[in-house]
């Protein structure tokens, strides 16, 4: 149990994103890592861990100077910087290092990297590929008109997801798109692969985004207010998705959330704020459901009745999410910074009062899951 | 490789547009039997002889018991859909729109496939409509795709 030892004391993202053509993909992880050192008034010199996804650790540690006595390089897609906050805790409590820095940097949008972060899969190249299932549009909308048949869900609903995320980024001045939109708008939008529009798909990003973590008894030592690592859960699913499980729920979701949930000794009921990754608009429905905030078959009404927007008694993504605030590839890093910002009280779509939040990410095709629960409260 | 993960939103992005060739099965030596079936016509899976297991794809061995007792055999061909989406995104080989589907075989296994022989829509493309396998020729290998069923199964 590692419940509430260990604390996020530095967090930043990259100081541009978007369009960042400017820096190559090693660049921006140096770029947030030295915004989070700052942010934390620690230097390079005081990092004796590193945990990172899509480069070798040594590339990383080498650019930034660093000496790590510890290095994660877990890749199991967006989702590897939570799956890190869960092992630098582990590794912390363990006395194998004192003091973390996780980093995520991609250039998605402008492409000025030397490889694609996740491996793929040979299974998915043998009978993935060849049916045109090459980019994610074709591959992790797959499921979606199973979840849609056998869990109620209509067209307007996985609209809604999207219309109700842009309300959130209008909160957020580094959000790339902040205009509202509506449920027909987002049906009239280009269509990527039937059932989903180009509104409900991710956008395609530069940017980054760093952590610090240190043992909760070192709290005191730095600027901002401690942001408590409560549970922590993971799990692998399927390489590919044709050979997920259940095409209506993520064994690798329930299993992660369930774990972070009992780590943290806490009920759906005590959650103030949530982060579901969306690569694209069906990607929170299963997430509501897998993780037990509603029963099967309810997420598509619960997120059309409002409940997970500006004011609903469950907000959820409020920086907009993967649809509307940035994706780079490997959102998780946005989604964990949101967590963190609005457990801090520093949000531009803050919560009022809240106390626990908890990030659940995706890694690859629904092939991978992580979930961390955190908290201001010691 | 082609890069698997380009913009999904951007059409005629360029990585893996270089050529028209629609992208060709990697070759792993346990799929062999799998691709040379499909060459003679026949859609091959595994069972284990152990447990009686059907499983795909290929492997030397038993996903469900580990057992390295297991065997080839030819599937009926006949399935029902599962899933799909009707991609619009340019890709090589393939003229969109078009389905991308996976299948649940009779035997039990669920694989990857284009739906043919019927309107590329949502109206002509029903969630558990029976299927029947039928081989295509593409860009040098033969591939496994699926049309609606003619009669019942």
């Amino acid at each position: 149990m590692i419940a509430n030892k260990i604390a996020i004391v530095g967090a930043a993202e990259s100081t541009r994103m978007g369009r960042v053509p400017e820096l190559g993909q090693v660049a921006l992880h140096a770029d947030a890592a030295l915004n989070a050192l700052a942010d934390c008034e620690l230097s390079p010199a005081d990092i004796d861990g590193l945990a990172t996804a899509g480069h070798d650790p040594a590339e990383i540690a080498h650019y930034l100077g660093l000496e790590p006595v510890w290095t994660d390089g877990t890749s199991v897609g967006g989702c590897s910087f939570i799956t890190h906050v869960r092992h630098a805790a582990a590794a912390i409590e363990a006395g194998l290092c004192r003091t973390v820095l996780i980093t995520h940097g991609e250039s998605g949008r402008s492409g000025h990297r030397t490889h694609r972060p996740i491996f793929p899969s040979q299974f998915s190249l043998q009978f993935e590929v060849p049916f045109g299932a090459t980019v994610p549009a074709t591959k992790f909308t797959l499921p979606a008109m199973r979840f849609m048949k056998d869990c109620n869900v209509s067209e307007e609903q996985l609209a809604m997801v999207a219309v109700v995320q842009r309300e959130w980024a209008a909160m957020h001045p580094r959000a790339t798109a902040r205009d509202p939109v509506t449920v027909d708008q987002v049906l009239a939008s280009r269509m990527v692969a039937y059932p989903f529009r180009k509104l409900m798909c991710c956008l395609v990003s530069d940017g980054g985004g760093a952590l610090v973590l240190a043992a909760a008894d070192r709290a005191d030592d730095f600027p901002a207010r401690p942001v408590y690592i409560r549970g922590t859960g993971e799990a692998v699913e399927s390489p590919a998705i044709t050979w997920m499980e259940d095409f209506t729920s993520c064994r690798a979701f329930r299993a992660s959330g369930a774990a972070a949930f009992a780590e943290a000794g806490i009920s759906h009921r005590d959650v103030d704020h949530l982060m579901i990754y969306d690569a694209f608009a069906h990607l929170p429905l299963y997430g509501l459901q897998d993780l037990g905030f509603v029963e099967r078959g309810e997420a598509g009404a619960f997120v059309a009745e409002g409940h997970t927007r500006p004011g609903g008694r469950l907000p959820m993504n409020t920086n907009g999410g993967g649809l509307s605030y940035m994706h780079s590839g490997m959102y998780g890093m946005y989604a964990l910074q949101e967590g963190v910002r609005q457990m801090r009280g520093t949000s531009p779509a803050q919560i009022v009062g809240a106390e626990v939040s908890v990030v659940h990410g995706v890694g690859g095709m629904f092939s991978a899951a992580a979930t961390v629960v955190l908290s201001n409260v010691a | 490789m082609v890069d698997t993960q380009r913009d999904p939103t951007r059409p005629g992005s360029p990585a893996g547009q270089q050529h028209d060739a629609p992208a060709q099965p990697l070759a792993i030596p346990e799929a062999d039997d799998f691709w040379q079936g499909a060459q003679r016509g026949e859609l091959r899976l595994q069972r284990c002889s152990v447990c009686k297991h059907a499983y795909f794809p290929p492997r030397p061995f038993c996903p469900a018991c580990s057992s390295r007792a297991v065997e080839s055999f030819t599937a009926t061909g006949r399935a029902t859909l599962y899933s799909f989406i009707i991609s619009h995104v340019p890709t090589p080989g393939h003229t969109p729109p078009y389905s991308i589907a996976v299948v649940e075989l009779e035997e039990g296994p669920r694989m990857m496939t284009n739906i043919v022989g019927c309107p590329q829509t949502s109206k002509a493309l029903a969630l558990d409509m029976p299927l029947q396998v039928v081989f295509r020729e593409r860009g040098g290998a033969t591939v496994p795709l699926f049309e609606p069923a003619r009669s019942a199964p």
